[in-house]
């Protein structure tokens, strides 16, 4: 392991952290753009952050340690998971040891460990919020991994730097099959990431919330590492989707020559991203609870046709 | 399991508008608004016309351009025209049609494919076509047009499955001969022509009768 | 040239009706068409029996003794029922069940029907028979939705639905056939050509062949009425006009059969396997017993009668699929049995119904006191159909029954207790309906009865002495068929 590609390592480890506040910033002024709003200014998650971490944590006297140590669990797998997707460079020594289906893993550790700190406590919205987040997950880790098995057939490999590289340097070339697997992961993003229409990030109204429902009892550090820990899982959604649809830009670990083209190639993929993810939310209405496994059922059925579609047409 | 090549970009494009019927095949299959199938019926019949363009252009079979002269006229413009002019009459435009467990379904048409596609794989391999590996596609659409037919409780989305199965049909002949020949493909759409007229005639009659255009009101024929 | 006339007259007959189909003459120049239909089949099959098979207008349409006598067959039951119509049609105008405008409908679609059958059966082009056969459902659709009721539009809906859905699966089968045809004949119509395909049947590829033929047995098999197939049968044919059940029992069954028929030539030719004849026995046998069975249970004569062309029909393709000279001679000689029995039944069963006003068997009685000829004509029709000797359809059953024993013997006790309950049933439902006490009314115009006769006749005629010229036509016929 040379020296360079460590650095890139620990270079991307701390771009990812400072990005992910910035990035959902972006999402948000977006969306008070779009809804002619002035918005609260592309920093004001950090200043989010900067506010919680000086508060006092509250606990509720029943907490175990399971609820305490949730946050941290959460932040560091996200930021794990974050280190390992290709952003601006593939090859790097974390991606080695890490694929695609251990990457499902990971996320689905996070949420595992949310799901039970949010049932720790024993409010009734924190099970509610539990049951909910365990319903859509279960639909849509399977189509989530769907689109990874369409991918990787494409690529002939799991190794999601080995899938950047033989799409980036295929050249351009229509797949159907990633087509559909792309709007099957777009449809899963939106349910993992509690957006619009699955669910509303900024509602204030209990009953109708699954992530947050979740996160009511905590405050302060716990919040922020949670808060922090989201947009991170934006971010890792969002490259995953660049990394296997869209890689182009993204050069090889230990390169620093053509760093600045690879950022400026992620920056403008996270801009338009982040800008479509809000005309998305602004346009859609919110589903229903009970519609949502309909809509991550379509998500699984698309996935589904686009592994198919790649072993009947070899595209 | 077929193996990539780097093909020119009009064969690309065959392929995507094959993986695109089939999507069109499952979304008509969930679809609760009678607009918007009529819709995606003639959404079908657009591509289907797109596809028969492309291979003429890459094979350079001239009859083929007729044939997709003949599909865009009656099932892009005349059909849909005539379903719309249909339901406006019939007072059903905004209906919507409860459907019976979509999961489900879905998870059926999903094996169905599977199904097709195996079924379709003999004859894909002795076709002599570039169009020969969309067969599974066509064949898979007939069998979702098919179990559409069969879940839809409604008298014109019934009808409905009926021509998107005739269309899926239509591109299984493209896709393994090049289209039939043509006096016999002239013969099919003057068929389909007629049989919507009759159908038309019919759900007027359906109608007055029954005050309704739900299947169930002629379930009542049975052994007794 | 005999074509052109024997196809055109039909279709001038239609646009003729649908213009003056309401007139007190329509009836009659309905008869004169089909009359002027007859005559020309006839020039054409003395044509044939004398000069062998004929291909016509750039091999597109080909005579050969097989569809030839099935032409002859379908245009002169076309000619009897439309005489039988006549009458039929006044009363039923008479009883205010019809308006002037169904009536035009009525005899231009009539008309229709029958030049759709013919195109069917003289075609050389598996493609345009297909088209035929689609176009013979349409015209007929709307035919047995003609009296408005909520059981005729759910009947008519079965049947336009199911003999489309049918249809599709024989159109899939034919795109196969041309898949395989293509590969030795090339592109173009000639692909199609039946005439052509036989000369190259071995040389087809076995498996598409296999696939297709099992399509277009499903696909030609549900407009012949095969079980599992045949849901819309029954009601079609119960709830339409009675000259339309007589020629949708006695003719479109026929014709679908003879589609089959032609695929099965050519998947024995390139399979050189019993597979085809296999597929069609199993459906033929299944098609005999179920039929028997649902009999039974019917209490509406149509419905029954339906049941019984079911069983029929069951009949000729297990004889079709066994294949051999005597058995193929049987199933063509019972096709033309049945045809003629049960059109003839339709139509004593259609005035019988009229007098009574109902269709259900449990209300007509008597009908040998209120109307002798009806009344015997129902009794003797019925004894035809159930293969009572002398009359032809015993003939015709003998010979299937024994070729079974011979060749196929684990069938032979399904047939002969399918036959047996089928008997049983209609038997025992039709003598209270002869003779029994009555309190029906007289018709307003008397019925027709000669055509029911003169079928009843023939059929007897043809049950005691085959005249020669129809055992060679039959013996070429069979010929061809291997």
């Amino acid at each position: 392991m040379k020296l360079s590609t460590l650095l890139f390592q620990f270079f991307q480890n701390g771009l990812v952290l400072l990005l992910a506040p910035l990035l959902l910033g972006w999402v948000n002024q977006c969306r008070a753009w779009l809804q002619n709003r002035s918005g609260a200014g592309l920093l004001q998650p950090y200043r989010m952050l900067f506010k919680l971490f000086h508060k006092d944590a509250v606990l509720a006297d029943n907490a175990s340690v399971l609820f305490r140590s949730t946050p941290y669990i959460l932040f560091s797998c996200m930021w794990l998971a974050a280190s390992l997707v290709p952003m601006v460079a593939t090859d790097l020594p974390l991606s080695a040891a890490v694929d695609v289906i251990a990457l499902v893993g990971i996320l689905a550790l996070a949420r595992v460990f949310i799901a039970l700190a949010a049932m720790d406590i024993g409010t009734a919205f924190g099970s509610l919020g539990a049951r909910r987040e365990m319903l859509v997950s279960f639909l849509a880790e399977p189509a989530l991994l769907m689109v990874f098995f369409t991918a990787a057939s494409i690529s002939a490999s799991t190794s999601l730097v080995t899938i950047v590289e033989t799409i980036a340097h295929r050249g351009f070339f229509i797949y159907p099959s990633l087509a559909f697997a792309g709007i099957a992961f777009l449809m899963v993003l939106l349910a993992e990431n509690a957006r619009i229409p699955v669910d509303n990030p900024s509602t204030h109204l209990e009953l109708t919330m699954i992530h947050e429902a979740m996160i009511l009892e905590y405050s302060a550090r716990h919040l922020a590492l949670i808060e922090w820990a989201s947009s991170l899982k934006l971010l890792v959604y969002m490259s995953i989707g660049f990394a296997l649809f869209l890689p182009f830009g993204i050069t090889e670990a230990g390169n620093w020559a053509a760093l600045p083209l690879s950022l400026a190639a992620l920056f403008a993929k996270l801009a338009v991203a982040g800008f479509g993810l809000a005309l998305l939310e602004t346009l859609s209405a919110k589903q229903r609870v009970f519609r949502v496994p309909e809509y991550l059922g379509t998500a699984f059925l698309l996935a589904v046709l686009a592994i198919l579609i790649h072993y009947l047409l070899g595209a | 399991m077929a193996v990539i090549e780097h093909l020119p970009i009009a064969q690309q494009l065959l392929n995507l508008f094959a993986a695109l019927l089939l999507l069109i095949a499952f979304a008509m299959l969930s679809q609760r608004r009678i607009l918007s199938l009529i819709n995606l019926f003639a959404l079908q019949g657009f591509i289907l016309t797109l596809s028969i363009a492309d291979s003429a252009w890459l094979t350079h079979q001239n009859h083929l351009y007729y044939s997709a002269a003949l599909t865009l006229l009656i099932k892009v413009i005349i059909l849909p025209w005539l379903l719309h002019r249909l339901i406006r009459q019939l007072n059903i435009e905004w209906d919507v049609e409860t459907l019976i467990n979509i999961p489900t379904t879905m998870l059926i048409g999903i094996v169905l494919v599977v199904f097709a596609f195996n079924l379709a794989l003999p004859i894909s391999e002795l076709s002599g076509t570039i169009l020969r590996h969309t067969l599974g596609i066509a064949t898979a659409s007939v069998l979702l047009s098919f179990m559409m037919m069969i879940t839809r409780r409604k008298a014109v989305p019934q009808v409905i499955g009926f021509l998107a199965m005739e269309n899926g049909l239509f591109f299984a002949a493209t896709s393994a001969t090049y289209g039939m020949p043509m006096v016999v493909e002239l013969g099919i759409a003057l068929d389909v022509l007629v049989g919507m007229f009759i159908f038309g005639i019919f759900f007027f009659q359906i109608r007055e009768t029954f005050d309704s255009l739900e299947i169930r009101h002629m379930e009542k024929l049975k052994e007794d | 040239m005999e074509i052109l006339i024997l196809l055109g007259m039909p279709l001038f007959g239609g646009a003729l009706l649908a213009l003056t189909g309401h007139r007190r003459f329509a009836p009659e120049l309905n008869s004169a068409m089909s009359l002027a239909t007859l005559i020309a089949s006839a020039v054409l099959t003395a044509r044939v029996v004398r000069d062998g098979p004929i291909t016509v207008l750039n091999d597109q349409f080909f005579i050969d003794p097989f569809n030839v006598f099935l032409v002859t067959l379908t245009a002169f039951v076309g000619f009897t029922t439309a005489m039988f119509s006549r009458p039929y049609m006044h009363n039923e105008a008479a009883h205010g069940k019809l308006s002037t405008a169904r009536l035009r409908l009525y005899h231009s679609m009539y008309q229709m029907f029958t030049f759709t059958m013919l195109l069917a059966l003289t075609t050389n082009n598996m493609g345009i028979l297909w088209v035929a056969m689609e176009a013979a459902t349409l015209t007929t659709v709307l035919l047995v939705s003609l009296y408005r009721t909520p059981e005729s539009l759910e009947a008519a809906w079965k049947y336009f639905i199911l003999c489309g859905v049918g249809i599709a699966q024989a159109l899939f089968g034919t795109i196969l056939l041309y898949f395989a045809a293509e590969k030795v004949l090339g592109e173009g119509g000639n692909a199609l050509l039946w005439t052509h395909l036989n000369e190259i049947k071995g040389t087809l590829e076995p498996t598409v062949l296999s696939l297709s033929f099992i399509f277009m047995l499903v696909g030609y098999g549900t407009k012949a009425g095969l079980v599992p197939l045949h849901n819309w049968l029954p009601d079609a044919h119960a709830e339409g006009p009675t000259p339309i059940s007589a020629v949708l029992s006695g003719l479109l069954l026929n014709v679908a059969l003879y589609a089959v028929v032609r695929a099965k030539v050519l998947v024995d030719g390139a399979l050189h396997t019993p597979f085809a004849g296999q597929l069609m026995m199993g459906f033929g046998l299944l098609s005999v017993v179920m039929a028997a069975f649902f009999l039974s249970r019917q209490k509406d004569i149509k419905r029954m009668f339906a049941y019984s062309s079911i069983e029929h029909m069951g009949l000729i393709t297990f004889a079709f699929g066994m294949g051999g000279p005597v058995a193929t001679f049987a199933a063509l000689l019972h096709m033309t049995m049945h045809s003629l029995t049960k059109s003839a039944i339709f139509f004593v069963v259609g005035h019988a119904a009229q007098k009574s006003g109902t269709q259900v068997m449990d209300s007509i009685r008597g009908l040998i006191k209120t109307n002798p000829t009806i009344g015997w004509g129902l009794a003797l029709g019925t004894l035809a159909i159930l293969g009572m000797p002398p009359f032809g359809v015993f003939a015709s059953e003998f010979l299937i029954l024994t070729t079974a024993m011979h060749e196929h013997t684990w069938a032979t006790p399904f047939l002969l207790v399918a036959l047996g309950v089928a008997f049983a049933s209609i038997f025992g439902k039709v003598q209270p309906m002869v003779f029994g006490e009555t309190t029906g009314k007289r018709l307003p115009h008397p019925p027709a009865m000669i055509p029911v006769f003169v079928h009843l006749a023939l059929v007897l005629m043809l049950g005691l002495y085959i005249p020669p010229y129809l055992v060679t036509w039959y013996h070429q016929a069979a010929a061809m068929l291997g």
